[in-house]
């Protein structure tokens, strides 16, 4: 077709950039672990993210199916394996649901100890790395300083520090523990000799007073950095019924305004382990936010997990004055070979990441018929394309980081 | 809600294609048959006061064991996928449970076929590409549904009770 064009200059307005593909990932340091993303780029801008998962897939659940319910206990740990704890409660709880056992006093105080203290090792991870994603490295070395003492802490009660099979059907496979060596981390921190001996709740008490005012410090950091809100506020707005409707939980849902939370509102066998306890759920807006942040960008995603730390850490200091005044003992006997009930039972708890969700399917042998874990991470995960729509390159860390994923839980 | 009044609304709404229900389970569920699932999803997330808004999971469980004695235990041989629905505003959960034959007219290989609510949760999306990856049950009408947590070129079901093990996979030895 011969057409005579009026001005040959107009040709330049036809020519378009080309869409380029691009594959971050999987072995991308800011997608936390091995999540790969292939992004459809037109120069800066993102029209399209695919996530493609599975690289640590290792079908758990398959596993599951041939194992006893205390023996899959250490699978569920290298689920989200940043709060392993909160992955054997969850696991434990659904059991006890089935087969209807009942836990004693102790052991729930207990385990409120233990599931909080791990939550915020987990968030004190979330925050340090995401700061690393936009290139900020100081927070991480501090929030690794302060999970260090947690991981002595719970290496003196279980002796892992990383994978612990320590909360257990029935309650927790070992008391606290009594009488210990102060961790060298906290020695040094609070200036005491390395040979200071102290019990095990007398040494938590202590890192939690010494902890409560350094989140101030991360305000300082991270928070209230002009740098970080410019990165965060506005950015990767994840609307309410987006939210609900991709399933998402935790504090990627509390960060767009549902006043949502397990431990509150979650079945009674899970609640009731928090009943009496004084503390708060976090939900955006904030009152003292910039006024650059909408409710259900980045930066509330992430300041939900800072204030739940402050929250997390209150829960913690009442457990510790609840736990030698406790009725029962911390563990109410489980056999391995008893039979699971012919049925089935779903429970969902409150972990760190969201709520993660265990499906147990008796059929009167041992080992259960069908063994699922619902991941939390896996639902957060499945916002990205929508929330990466036409964004910059440079925003996918922070967006995907705000969402506080483990690879671990998506593929297991 | 009670379960018991959702399943009475459930029944008037959806009369013989509501197949069943245990009220007095640990999660109380509902039975329905296959082909009305997405429609009664619907129901569900857009009826005032249900208002299911969100699905907190979809699985499929494989009621089959090659063992004659402990298959008689387990009921007839069957695919089960099971969805467990939960409402924020009214805070309340559901679950439903679909019996699916393990193949389509019995014929191995051929896969059991269900409509996909992927329109009603998008969640439902990447729940139903896992559960056709690992347990086998084709999606009618999902938009996409490719293997998510296996590779591409897998062959097989994982969860499948009936499921071989690989011995080899691009020339890694599997045993």
């Amino acid at each position: 077709m011969s057409m005579q064009l009026e001005d040959p200059r107009i040709v330049e307005f036809d020519v378009r950039t080309d869409e380029m593909l691009v594959n971050m990932g999987p072995q991308h340091p800011s997608t936390h672990g091995v999540l790969r993303l292939l992004l459809r780029t037109d120069g800066e801008v993102v029209h399209e993210v695919t996530p493609h998962i599975g690289y640590l897939h290792r079908c758990a659940e398959k596993i599951g199916e041939n194992l006893a319910p205390p023996q899959w206990i250490p699978y569920t740990d290298r689920m989200d394996y940043l709060a392993a704890m909160n992955m054997n409660l969850g696991l434990a709880l659904t059991v006890e649901k089935l087969i209807g056992m009942e836990v004693p006093e102790k052991a729930m105080t207990l385990r409120v100890i233990i599931a909080e203290l791990n939550r915020i090792a987990s968030h004190l991870v979330g925050m340090g790395a995401y700061g690393l994603d936009l290139g900020s490295f100081s927070p991480f070395l501090y929030a690794f300083r302060e999970r260090e003492i947690i991981l002595d802490l719970f290496e003196e009660a279980c002796g892992a520090r990383l994978t612990y099979s320590y909360l257990t059907i029935g309650g927790a496979t070992h008391d606290l523990p009594g009488t210990i060596q102060i961790p060298p981390g906290l020695a040094a921190l609070t200036r005491r000799s390395m040979n200071t001996r102290l019990t095990w709740l007398e040494a938590l008490s202590l890192f939690l007073d010494w902890l409560e005012p350094r989140i101030l410090e991360y305000h300082t950091l991270l928070t209230e950095n002009q740098i970080f809100i410019k990165r965060t506020a506005g950015i990767g707005i994840l609307s309410p019924e987006m939210a609900v409707s991709h399933g998402c939980t935790g504090p990627v849902l509390r960060g767009s305004g549902i006043d949502h939370d397990l431990r509150r509102d979650g079945e009674r066998i899970y609640t009731r382990m928090y009943d009496g306890y004084d503390y708060n759920v976090v939900v955006a807006p904030f009152s003292n936010a910039p006024p650059e942040v909408v409710v259900g960008d980045n930066w509330c995603r992430f300041y939900v997990r800072m204030i739940e730390v402050v929250e997390s850490i209150k829960l913690v200091r009442q457990a510790i004055e609840r736990y030698p005044k406790a009725e029962g003992t911390h563990r109410v006997p489980y056999k391995m070979n008893t039979k699971l009930p012919v049925g089935d039972a779903y429970l969902e708890t409150e972990c760190p990441r969201g709520q993660m969700g265990f499906y147990i399917v008796g059929n009167g042998d041992a080992q259960p018929l069908r063994a699922r874990a619902k991941s939390s991470s896996f639902c957060n995960l499945s916002v990205t394309s929508e929330l990466c729509r036409g964004c910059l390159i440079a925003d996918i860390p922070a967006i995907v980081g705000s969402l506080d994923i483990v690879m671990g839980e998506i593929d297991r | 809600m009670q379960a018991a009044e959702i399943h009475q609304r459930l029944v008037e709404q959806f009369g013989d294609r509501i197949t069943g229900a245990n009220l007095e389970a640990l999660d109380p569920w509902v039975e329905v048959a296959p082909a009305a699932i997405a429609e009664v999803c619907t129901y569900l997330r857009d009826t005032p006061g249900l208002q299911f808004d969100t699905l907190n999971d979809l699985c499929a469980v494989d009621y089959f064991d090659a063992d004659p004695k402990k298959a008689a235990k387990l009921g007839d041989t069957r695919l089960e996928v099971v969805y467990h629905l939960y409402s924020y505003p009214q805070k309340h959960s559901l679950t439903l449970k679909v019996r699916l034959p393990r193949w389509q007219n019995d014929r191995p290989g051929e896969l059991p076929e269900i409509p996909t609510v992927s329109g009603v949760w998008v969640i439902a999306d990447w729940h139903e590409r896992e559960a056709y990856d690992l347990m086998g049950i084709q999606f009618l009408g999902h938009p996409n549904l490719r293997r998510i947590l296996c590779p591409e070129d897998w062959v097989g079901h994982p969860l499948r009770k009936d499921y071989e093990f690989p011995l080899e996979y691009h020339g890694i030895r599997g045993r």
